[in-house]
């Protein structure tokens, strides 16, 4: 019969349609190849002639209070803590330093080339809260995501520049590596599972940057002698620049000062 | 199954299939669980918690811990509302006399089918604005599809019903379709919204569009058919319904501002958008119904054989 033969046709095309997307379900490619992190082949650094700029960075006023993080709902994550989860946005120290941020070369290293570091950076799940709360790593480099805690997690980073994926962690599962394959500072990183997991990676072109620690303090060495561009990026407050000078062998101090009022953009 | 037979004044024959009609009723019942199912996944910011679709990780139960509990709690049920929905389709064809009712059928399953498919390309795709509103939209579309579906298997649909003259103008049908339509419209724009699509002014304009012409029909109709009861209850759902919605559409704004500083969706934000987005799928329903009510009730005018509300009245 005519209307049998059409609803026929219908369920069909319903049940194909259903089939070719729930067919395969690999997962998403885990690496690609990194871009080239400067120019082809260039040039080396000579240790002979490197500087180094070192510095700090500071947040001139009150900072916000941390929040607290109601983990009730996830008994998992309470165990094995000792002290309550309050939220990381903005971590200060003695005289104000402030942690968690990324200082990097932005612009002057045109010509060199750096190979991606072969020893893993480790993104650490504990206590449902990530470790470090802003990881830098370099473009190609390994990064070993870890699950400590007796709970799913799911790490899931949100490039711009960079290919996105969404990977679950069961509780003793085998870490999981990744690696970014283009500069980006920095990429926002959450668990889906638990909503008030965030993070960032800062993935960078060559090895000239590092993530602040409480004193707030950096030290960026075996730089070679050039004009550079260097940035200090927080995740509330933004990125700030300064112009640096290195001449051969000199060690030269640039400090960053942030105000409390977020910036108007990243 | 008890049924009963009627010549309506269209002259349309139609058989009231009472079980027919009360399964398509569970079925849209169902279908308002998954909207609030669906709405709570988003809420709680866990739309990406399963990674892999369709199954969770090659498994049917996946370990419910946090945003896994909402995302596959809304998968469960939007697979048994796909199997309702096969059921409904079939039976419609089956045992509906009326053509269009078993097309009707089909497009619902169509419709559900589709669901699903958006719903594994939103997993797959990281959340693509435009694929999630999409599921958003194509879900208030089904429902308001299932509560048609409900609707034209009752007994009062299929039974002798007097058409009443309106000879108002604007009529009361063009009313009641321009107003659908704008709900329609507004809740696209609600999901465009809450998926991050685009921001939340084109939503308030729809929002003053659709209060003006909810109270433009629903006023035509009490004041034109104040002692019809079908056309009267419409009116005060309508009047209750974007009464609420647009407390509710404040307060969700509220809520989202003051959840902003929190490190995770707090409870009244969620509760607040949730019943906010599913009253607005009751909006479309409702108004669904009211055009459906004033298309089977009213003539623009007089025709022979039709009466006035007075005479319908006195009988």
């Amino acid at each position: 019969m005519k209307k049998s033969k059409w609803g026929m046709y219908s369920l069909a095309i319903g049940a194909f349609a259903l089939a070719i997307t729930g067919c395969g379900g690999k997962k998403e490619e885990s690496t690609e190849s990194p871009a080239p992190a400067n120019a082809p082949a260039g040039k080396t650094v000579d240790p002979a002639t490197a500087g180094e700029v070192s510095g700090s960075v500071k947040l001139d006023g009150t900072p916000p209070k941390p929040r607290p993080i109601n983990m009730a709902a996830e008994p998992a994550c309470s165990k094995g803590r000792t002290t309550p989860a309050t939220t990381e946005e903005v971590v200060t120290g003695d005289g104000g330093a402030l942690a968690n941020v990324v200082v990097y070369v932005k612009s002057g290293l045109d010509g060199y080339s750096f190979p991606a570091p072969t020893t893993p950076v480790k993104f650490d799940q504990q206590g449902c809260q990530y470790h470090p709360h802003v990881a830098g790593v370099q473009v190609g480099q390994p990064i070993q995501v870890v699950n400590d805690d007796q709970t799913t997690h799911n790490i899931h980073p949100i490039p711009k520049e960079n290919r996105e994926w969404n990977e679950s962690q069961p509780p003793g599962a085998a870490p999981i590596e990744k690696n970014f394959a283009r500069e980006e500072i920095a990429i926002p990183v959450k668990c889906n599972v638990h909503p008030w997991m965030k993070a960032y990676m800062a993935v960078v072109g060559h090895p000239y940057f590092q993530v602040t620690e409480k004193d707030g303090k950096f030290n960026l060495k075996n730089l070679p002698p050039g004009t550079y561009t260097l940035v200090a990026w927080h995740e509330l407050y933004g990125p700030s620049e300064q112009t640096v000078t290195v001449g051969p062998k000199e060690t030269k101090n640039v400090n960053f000062t942030f105000k409390p009022a977020p910036a108007a953009g990243d | 199954m008890k049924t009963s037979s009627n010549q309506n004044s269209r002259g349309l024959q139609a058989e009231f299939a009472p079980g027919l009609h009360r399964y398509a009723l569970f079925t849209a019942l169902c279908t308002f669980l998954l909207l609030v199912a669906g709405a709570l996944v988003t809420s709680n910011d866990a739309g990406l918690s399963v990674p892999t679709w369709p199954l969770a990780w090659g498994s049917v139960t996946p370990p419910m811990v946090g945003g896994i509990v909402y995302e596959w709690s809304h998968r469960v049920i939007a697979a048994s509302v796909g199997f309702l929905t096969i059921i409904l389709a079939t039976w419609l064809w089956m045992a509906e006399k009326r053509p269009w009712m078993r097309w009707l059928g089909l497009a619902a399953l169509g419709a559900v089918i589709a669901q699903g498919i958006l719903g594994g390309l939103t997993v797959r795709m990281f959340q693509p604005p435009a694929v999630s509103a999409a599921h958003a939209t194509l879900a208030q579309l089904f429902f308001s599809t299932v509560v048609a579906i409900a609707f034209f298997t009752s007994f009062w649909w299929q039974s002798n019903i007097p058409e009443l003259e309106d000879s108002r103008t604007p009529h009361s049908r063009s009313l009641a379709i321009w107003t659908v339509a704008a709900v329609f419209l507004q809740l696209i724009l609600g999901a465009a919204f809450r998926h991050k699509a685009f921001g939340i002014i084109p939503h308030l304009v729809g929002a003053v569009i659709v209060t003006i012409l909810v109270f433009m029909t629903a006023g035509a109709l009490k004041r034109r058919f104040s002692n019809v009861q079908p056309l009267r209850k419409c009116a005060r759902f309508l009047h209750i319904l974007i009464g609420m919605q647009l407390l509710l559409g404040a307060s969700a704004w509220w809520s989202r501002i003051y959840a902003a500083p929190f490190p995770q969706p707090i409870a009244i934000m969620v509760t607040l958008t949730v019943v906010h987005t599913v009253t607005g799928a009751l909006l479309l329903a409702t108004t669904l119904i009211t055009t459906l009510v004033s298309y089977r009730m009213l003539r623009p005018q007089a025709l022979a054989g039709s009466t006035s509300a007075s005479e319908l009245v006195a009988q």
